[in-house]
């Protein structure tokens, strides 16, 4: 059965409100946004889980007469003629028009086991961003080279439902290198050894096939991803597998289940690079439009860096990329923590 | 056309032959690498320009045994779902040697087209398309920085304008955390992690970076300054053989 759990939750338990942010931005320390009404183009994500009424920035020199409708339309007007200045406004100040810093999350949410036909579930909801892990566990020969190992087969599927830049047909270019990366994430992190996987040595394998679905995007999709994967791999339940002497046939127990061995945690920091200089965490869609380049960070509980993918965009310092790794740490801590209430809370 | 021959693997003296810079091991290196701590020279390398008659530009890269060779169209004409009003489009193939390109090529087509599109200046060419086309020609070890080479060398023979130049350089961690730059394909099997990064030319900044397998923060940080050092041989080896090019016309 799955349980909803919400994210970001302070040390003492409680849902934890915008204006407190797990980890500041480095910057001036005050509340830079001013509080007033916006326009509806500029709510943060409606019906999220009940939250309470955040703030909204509006960027300072437009409709500074009247605070009402008129400064609304005027906003909006300015962010789509000039939607790169219009964001420049509200990074001097640095915050973003949801209301966030800059090194603030979105709230993440997580819920686990939903679907029953699969093998292991999570839904990871990351804002808006929302994507759906399937994991079903079929049986294989081993490959060739090495016949004590199974398969993990990850698959990411951003169709036009998510979003209408997708077209229908093929996997494109950002499904495809999706895919790519999450494979790597489990070849380099080495979540699960896939000798795990074996249960008759060069005869009988577990391959287990990750799905991962977008329903809805708005940005940071690779940070959902790796979520929602560990999430799904820590809830999978595989029966137990005995090949009988006799016949040489596999029997399969579906009362007795075990969870598999999760060795390492990792988790993925995405972050936007705007003008060259300033990092951004967790972007929306927006704000990937935008951005100049991303850099993409994943950690795991000791420490050690299993992937820095910097596809392209303009060019860091390694100072600068240091300082994305520091983010990285903290944000292990959280979706750590995130992650183990949740699994405690299904047992 | 200036040809570049290429080095013979294991070859320590290199007289004449320009664009060089051996193996430090041993050997006096033509180009003073520095002391480097385990053994971070560069392998041989040397580039033709313009190998292509067709391509608007061209040039095959080789470093140590591997090679690519690179083609270049644009600005050109692009169909009209991909036409992009402010700048130009970039199209980036990677051809693996053997089988049909894959969902791995289809990732490093990404990273090769990102960082070309950061230094590219399209927006001297709306509504146009740059095509590179990479072909491998034979791989043994750090191909994604080979790649890069050839798509950089390939982008200078077309003549596009570009807001600073690029390289690639692999950098290899072993199980004791030694690191060596340029590995070959046997020391690429056998490192723990493999980190590709594309340094610019200008303050060296990392313009991409990939990895493969684990490393601490540190090791990153070391593997980065070693490549920023690297990358000074090879903007060097750029110069001179675009020097020579236009030097013989």
């Amino acid at each position: 059965m799955g349980q909803l759990q919400r994210g970001g939750s302070g040390p003492d338990n409680k849902p934890l409100r915008r204006e407190e942010p797990l980890l500041r931005a480095p910057g001036p320390h005050s509340a830079p946004c001013r509080e007033t009404s916006a326009p509806p183009g500029q709510h943060p994500p409606k019906g999220q889980m009940g939250e309470e009424g955040a703030r909204k920035c509006v960027p300072p020199g437009t409709g500074s007469r009247s605070r009402r409708g008129g400064s609304g339309t005027m906003a909006a007007g300015f962010k789509t003629v000039e939607p790169l200045e219009y964001y420049r406004r509200f990074l001097k100040e640095n915050c973003r028009p949801d209301g966030r810093e800059l090194g603030e999350f979105r709230t993440t949410t997580v819920n686990i086991g939903s679907i029953t036909t699969a093998d292991g579930s999570a839904l990871v909801k990351l804002g808006n961003t929302t994507v759906i892990c399937g994991i079903k566990a079929e049986f294989a020969e081993p490959p060739a080279e090495s016949s004590n190992k199974g398969y993990i087969v990850p698959n990411v599927d951003l169709s036009p439902l998510c979003s209408s830049r997708f077209r229908p047909g093929p996997p494109g270019e950002e499904a495809q290198a999706a895919s790519q990366f999450i494979a790597d994430v489990i070849e380099n992190s080495e979540i699960i050894m896939k000798e795990d996987l074996c249960i008759a040595n060069g005869k009988l394998a577990w391959v287990l096939y990750c799905d991962l679905i977008c329903l809805d995007y708005d940005g940071n999709i690779l940070d959902a991803c790796t979520f929602a994967l560990l999430a799904a791999l820590k809830n999978v339940q595989l029966p137990t597998v005995t090949i009988n002497e006799e016949t040489g046939l596999a029997e399969v127990n579906l009362k007795q289940t075990n969870p598999l061995n999760i060795r390492k945690h990792p988790v993925a920091t995405s972050f936007a690079v705007f003008d060259d200089t300033i990092l951004i965490v967790d972007p929306t869609a927006e704000e990937e439009d935008l951005a100049t380049g991303t850099v993409t960070i994943v950690m795991d509980e000791e420490g050690r860096l299993c992937s820095v993918n910097k596809p392209g965009g303009s060019g860091l310092t390694a100072a600068k990329l240091q300082d994305c790794i520091t983010r990285a740490v903290t944000r292990h801590k959280e979706v750590k923590q995130l992650i183990d209430k949740v699994i405690k809370s299904v047992k | 056309m200036e040809t570049g021959l290429p080095a013979r693997p294991g070859s320590g003296s290199g007289v004449g032959r320009w664009g060089r810079v051996p193996r430090a091991e041993g050997a006096v290196p033509a180009v003073a690498m520095g002391s480097e701590p385990g053994g971070c020279a560069l392998r041989p390398f040397s580039c033709e320009l313009g190998p292509l008659g067709r391509p608007d530009g061209s040039a095959a890269f080789l470093q140590g045994d591997t090679s690519v060779l690179a083609g270049l169209y644009g600005p050109a004409e692009v169909k009209g779902s991909r036409e992009l009003y402010d700048q130009a489009t970039l199209e980036v193939l990677l051809k693996p040697k053997v089988g049909l390109p894959g969902v791995f090529e289809k990732s490093r087509e990404q990273l090769i087209r990102r960082t070309c599109e950061a230094v590219i200046l399209g927006t001297l060419h709306p509504r146009t398309s740059v095509t590179i086309v990479l072909q491998v020609v034979s791989d043994a070890g750090s191909l994604l920085a080979c790649c890069l080479n050839a798509a950089c060398m390939g982008l200078m023979d077309a003549g596009l304008p570009m807001k600073s130049l690029f390289c690639g350089v692999t950098c290899a961690l072993d199980a004791d955390g030694a690191l060596s730059l340029d590995p070959t394909a046997k020391q690429e099997k056998e490192a723990r992690a493999l980190l590709t990064f594309a340094i610019s030319s200008v303050e060296r900044r990392v313009l991409m970076s990939t990895t493969k397998g684990t490393c601490s923060v540190e090791e990153l940080q070391r593997c980065i300054a070693a490549a920023q050092r690297a990358a000074d041989a090879v903007f060097r080896f750029y110069r001179d053989s675009i020097h020579r090019k236009y030097s013989k016309a």
